[in-house]
């Protein structure tokens, strides 16, 4: 660790490319909370926007209407809007309605922003991830389904156990675009002050000076961080590959 | 941006259609609209408990709509302008994609895939940030205003995208179409422009309106580095106003409401044009 540091010093006394990041403990400090921000805000979202889409599409293909229409609404309202609007009326508008909270002798709000961030993210990405998982089901042929019945399914234990997993399979690549779609989104967190990476390196930019370096380690971050999040998405593409059925 | 539009291989599944090939939308655009209204009205009943003298949120919605609206005019300007350089920028780099020259196609398909990956904002940081105000050209200065930049800043992520829509599309023709072109003895460019790209415009024209909606949603980022487009005027009226907090609610439903109704027409547009044109 010791010689990296180091060597970006030496950098910066011969080219002056000041990577503070690298060899300032204050500065890694920062820029690493920063990113452990932007993984808690990227994982936590992904999971709650992969329940909201697979309860929004069991709902959409139930019979009743009184089930289909809210969430035909929360659909469409959700992903024809700008989700940093959308983000803004969660917090700003929202947020000041609910009810503060006595904590440590100080009145806090119920929800923080990070919270809020992680709310409003999710309801944004899970409209995409209802339409997602919904095209998936509609490949499902009904004869599976007519077999489940037969077999004494229940309509949630049919779709739990046969509709789902294979919808998965099926629009996994659509589900892959979102999600990266997703952690990209996570940086609007910034905008409501969530100390994430690009609040972080901001932070330090505007202290050290060295805008440019720091945009090359910006860009390098989420460049890295989109590359695992596929990387993990092709891995468990293979893995739930029916073997004899794919390529 | 999804480029997924590949079919699945499991037999034992019907074809899978991409997410946004139909909407299921039973709702009509104007319902879902009041709809949307009615619960921002809702949530802002707030008001009820303030003094006489007060506007109402519907009153003060009403009062600076002018001013509002000629914000979200400005955010479409910017989505139109980037959007027309993101696609003369983007049919280049899609060509680039598809040349002959390894170098080439190598060199632009890793700035396509730089430009998709990062995400808008740091690159409307990016020029924002390393873009200067103004630049000095043979010694007349032509001053850059921010929305200049933020403007280019959203053109390089729509680029990226129609580079690989462009890219897509080229490669969804039938190889026999560039046999068949060679045997009448034109030239690649001929039969790349000429024969390729003008059937490549109807597939292209619902991805093409996809990110166009985007680039549309995505205008209010520009607010972050200080345009004065709508989403800054918004929290300028909320001051102006006196700061109240239940005009929050009221005042942001107001521009969720004007990017739905400008935003849901293009989609559900896209979606009949999808329709009509799948090729399958």
């Amino acid at each position: 660790m010791q010689a990296i540091g180091d060597w970006f010093q030496r950098l910066y006394e011969t080219t002056g490319l000041n990577f503070s990041v690298f060899y300032d403990a204050y500065d890694w400090g920062r820029y690493f909370s920063g990113l452990k921000m932007t993984l808690l805000l990227s994982v936590t979202t992904i999971l709650l926007s992969l329940i909201i889409g697979a309860f929004g599409a069991l709902m959409q293909g139930s019979p009743s209407m009184l089930l289909r229409l809210p969430v035909n609404a929360f659909v469409v309202v959700f992903r024809n809007t700008p989700p940093l609007v959308q983000l803004f009326f969660f917090y700003f508008g929202l947020g000041t309605m609910l009810p503060a909270v006595e904590a440590a002798g100080m009145r806090v709000p119920l929800l923080s922003n990070v919270q809020w961030a992680i709310i409003s993210l999710s309801l944004f990405a899970g409209a995409f991830n209802v339409e997602i998982f919904r095209s998936g089901i509609e490949a499902v042929p009904r004869t599976t389904l007519e077999a489940a019945e037969a077999l004494g399914y229940t309509r949630l234990k049919a779709y739990i156990h046969i509709v789902l997993p294979l919808a998965i399979r099926v629009c996994l690549p659509a589900l892959n675009n979102n999600l990266v779609n997703l952690l990209k989104t996570t940086t609007l967190a910034y905008a409501i002050a969530v100390p994430e990476t690009l609040y972080a390196v901001k932070q330090i930019w505007s202290e050290s000076q060295n805008v440019f370096e720091m945009m090359v380690v910006l860009l390098a971050t989420y460049g890295i961080l989109v590359g695992i999040l596929v990387w993990l998405m092709h891995r468990w593409e293979r893995a739930m590959h029916i073997p004899g059925y794919a390529r | 941006m999804t480029t997924a539009e590949t079919g699945h291989r499991l037999a034992v599944l019907r074809p899978y259609r991409p997410a946004p090939a139909q909407m299921s939308v039973r709702i009509g655009p104007l319902p879902a609209a009041i709809l949307c209204f009615c619960v921002i009205m809702a949530a802002s009943t707030a008001w009820a408990q303030t003094g006489p003298a007060m506007l109402s949120p519907l009153q003060v919605i009403v009062k600076w709509s002018p001013l509002l609206l000629r914000g979200f005019a400005f955010n479409i300007l910017i989505s139109l302008l980037s959007m027309l350089l993101g696609t003369i920028a983007g049919l280049g780099l899609g060509l680039a994609l598809l040349s002959e020259s390894r170098l080439l196609a190598a060199v632009s398909w890793l700035v396509t895939q730089f430009f998709r990956n990062a995400p808008w904002l740091v690159l409307l940081f990016f020029v924002m940030f390393l873009v200067p105000f103004q630049v000095t050209m043979f010694k007349t200065t032509i001053p850059l205003p921010d929305w200049i930049k933020a403007t280019v800043g959203f053109a390089l992520p729509v680029m990226a995208n129609v580079a690989e829509v462009v890219r897509g599309a080229v490669r969804s023709i039938p190889s026999t179409q560039w046999e068949a072109a060679e045997s009448l003895s034109f030239t690649r460019r001929q039969t790349m422009w000429l024969i390729m790209l003008p059937q490549c415009i109807k597939r292209m024209l619902p991805l093409w309106m996809n990110i166009y909606a985007i680039v549309a949603m995505s205008t209010v980022l520009a607010s972050i580095v200080g345009v004065s487009e709508m989403l800054t005027l918004t929290a300028q009226v909320h001051a102006a106003e006196g700061g109240r907090p239940e005009l929050f609610a009221p005042l942001y439903g107001f521009a969720l409401l004007c990017f739905f109704l400008y935003c849901y027409p293009i989609n559900v547009w896209t979606a009949r044009l999808e329709r009509r044109f799948r090729v399958r």
